[in-house]
């Protein structure tokens, strides 16, 4: 579709800076490329099925049978069975719940947090921002497979003290992001003229900074689910995630890989459900980064 | 500034870092429930050995005593005992280390090798279908598992087609080459060590190209944008006019200039990579630091941890450190900036 046809899709009276504009503007371009709706598509399937386990799944995930152990793909069981006879085709729709809400309740808190802090940061600059950003400087160079693997070791082996770990070692990439946006609009001539209006730092980051660091925030979080859900998989791999019987993707991959070479399929699915979701997030998250960059707007 | 200013400022800034990542990871390995002594005993010590050992290893005494312990030992380059192996932590991290660094060496490579030509063409061919494809690749690349990855490249190749080994750095029957650098396939290169280069060549493949596979989406969406930013600057449309051929233009004007901030993403792929065979290294079994501290996590061995944690740490921002440096040598601009 050519420019003059989007410009024809938006009424000439509509308020450019209202959100709804936005959003639809965002929407249009999103249209345009397929990968993104592949992504938005394989994000839509995930949802449905952590909401629908329950309903599609034709075995309770955790039902033990020990006649059916390690049976291939068949008729019967879609995706094969365990060592135990649970069907991994039930138990991969009720892992999504475990090794996806990670990313969501992750990402969320992680991202509040940091880029809060990150705007009053750079919003106060001085000292404050100073000793804020060698603080995430040092965070930041531990690796962070490592700090989090060794932060999971330490509060012990649960999903939700993998979560904690992934939590917090997440925080100081988005205290870095907020802080170089919030750098650029506090010198932005509204900031400046609100405040010679007499505007506390509170209303200007609350109403500045904050509302125009959205959407390079948002890009960020919707990659970082990607990463999160890699994250906590590997944790589970290594088993330091969710402890059994909890069905959880990284977990299955690890026992699968006792019957990898005769069994396939154990670790071969679950893997494959990690991929796909991951590439899912990072699909529209691409997505959404080259429409809402200002950057790859001008070529 | 001068660059010996910046050098100066930044390795004062290193000092920082480093004194920083030792109190996290000393606050880190104290999180930690178990009694270390005790974990070092073992069960059947009885209480008083375990007050001894206590008292030997210094955990009786308050917090920044033990702290400032440990960081006096750091600056000797005593990065403590583990408590799994009971040798030095550094001179495991030793003996582990090349086995590391080559096999994130050779993913390096492969990454780069792949990843500029994908990137290259993803840009030149911008919203056409090989930039979908190159895309697609990309992003699957940073979506890939890549402990699963391993695993399926084994099964495939090693279970099924026989081709490749799926484990360790050699056979059973054949001597690792006489140690000069570390590295298997540079010292049988060059001690002219046949059997042994072949297999060390064989082995690596599998694990590299997983560890490689990851990152090469990271280079290619990086040469992607570089590329598209070079291909709209004016002395390309110049050139053009002038009647050069269009991969002249390409391959000779826009990426040698789209190359240089690839760089630090190169740089820091390099310390991604470092740590990102943790995962890697586990899967296929390949004896460096990677698998070692996934056994010192699992074994509770803060001290091999912390020790891993540290050196990492440093080296990735000493390279952190050359990439800026190179970098300022490569584009006069940024010298000029700063």
């Amino acid at each position: 579709m050519s420019t003059a046809t989007a410009a024809a899709l938006v009424p000439v009276s509509f308020d450019r800076n209202s959100l709804r504009y936005r959003l639809g503007l965002v929407w249009y371009k999103v249209r345009q490329s397929p990968l993104t709706l592949y992504g938005l598509a394989i994000i839509t399937l995930v949802f449905a099925t952590m909401a629908l386990a329950g309903v599609i799944a034709p075995y309770d995930p955790n039902a033990v049978d020990l006649g059916q152990r390690l049976l291939p793909p068949s008729g019967l069981h879609w995706f094969g069975t365990d060592e135990v006879g649970r069907d991994l085709f039930s138990r991969i729709l009720y892992g999504s719940r475990q090794s996806v809400s990670v990313g969501l309740f992750v990402v969320p808190i992680s991202g509040v947090i940091g880029s809060t802090l990150g705007c009053f940061s750079g919003s106060i600059g001085g000292k404050v921002d100073m000793v804020m950003m060698r603080m995430t400087d040092i965070v930041m160079s531990v690796p962070s497979l490592v700090l989090t693997m060794a932060l999971a070791a330490a509060l012990g082996p649960s999903l939700f003290n993998a979560m904690l770990a992934i939590t917090v070692v997440r925080i100081p990439s988005y205290i870095r992001l907020a802080r170089g946006q919030a750098l650029i609009i506090r010198e932005m001539n509204y900031s400046k003229a609100s405040l010679t209006f007499g505007a506390s730092r509170w209303h200007i980051v609350r109403w500045h900074v904050l509302i125009n660091a959205l959407p390079p925030l948002i890009v960020q979080a919707t990659l970082d689910v990607g990463g999160t859900i890699l994250m906590a998989a590997a944790l589970g791999f290594i088993g330091l995630g969710a402890q059994q019987p909890t069905a959880e993707w990284g977990a299955m991959v690890a026992t699968g890989r006792n019957y990898i070479l005769d069994q396939w399929w154990y670790s071969g699915f679950p893997g494959f459900a990690i991929l796909i979701t991951a590439t899912g997030f990072n699909l529209f998250g691409d997505g959404l980064r080259d429409n809402l960059d200002p950057k790859q707007k001008a070529s | 500034m001068s660059f010996s200013r910046i050098i100066v400022k930044r390795l004062l800034g290193l000092i920082l870092v480093v004194l920083g990542v030792s109190i996290i990871t000393f606050i880190v390995s104290h999180l930690i429930p178990g009694d270390p002594a005790r974990l070092i005993a073992g069960d059947r010590a009885t209480d008083e050995i375990v007050a001894n050992l206590r008292h030997t290893l210094g955990l009786d005494q308050p917090l920044p005593v033990q702290y400032w312990r440990y960081l006096s030992g750091l600056v000797h380059g005593d990065l403590g005992t583990s408590i799994r192996t009971s040798r030095p932590v550094l001179e495991d991290l030793k003996a582990f280390f090349p086995a590391t660094m080559e096999l994130a060496l050779v993913a390096l490579f492969f990454a780069t090798l792949v990843g500029i030509p994908l990137g290259v063409l993803s840009a030149v061919y911008r919203n056409k279908f090989v930039d979908q494809i190159v895309r697609t690749i990309s992003v699957s690349g940073i979506s890939t598992p890549a402990f699963w990855l391993g695993l399926s490249l084994i099964v495939l190749f090693y279970g099924r087609l026989h081709l490749l080994p799926g484990s360790g750095r050699l056979p059973d029957g054949i001597d690792p080459p006489t140690s000069i650098s570390g590295f298997y396939i540079l010292d049988s290169l060059l001690t002219g060590n046949r059997p042994a280069l072949i297999s060390s060549l064989r082995h690596i493949i599998l694990p590299a190209f997983t560890l490689g596979f990851v990152h090469l989406g990271v280079v290619a969406r990086q040469i992607r944008s570089s590329m598209l930013e070079q291909l709209n600057e004016d002395y390309i449309r110049t050139s053009r006019a002038n009647g050069l051929a269009k991969w002249t233009v390409i391959l000779r004007h826009a990426l040698p200039n789209a190359l240089i901030p690839s760089v630090t993403v190169l740089g820091l792929a390099m310390g991604d990579l470092l740590y990102g065979a943790v995962l890697t290294e586990t899967v296929f079994a390949w004896p460096g630091m990677g698998a070692y501290v996934v056994n010192s996590i699992q074994a509770l061995d803060f001290p091999a941890v912390m020790g891993f944690a540290v050196l990492v740490s440093f080296a990735y921002v000493l390279v952190n450190l050359a990439v800026d440096l190179l970098y300022m040598v490569i584009d006069p601009r940024i010298r000029e900036v700063s």
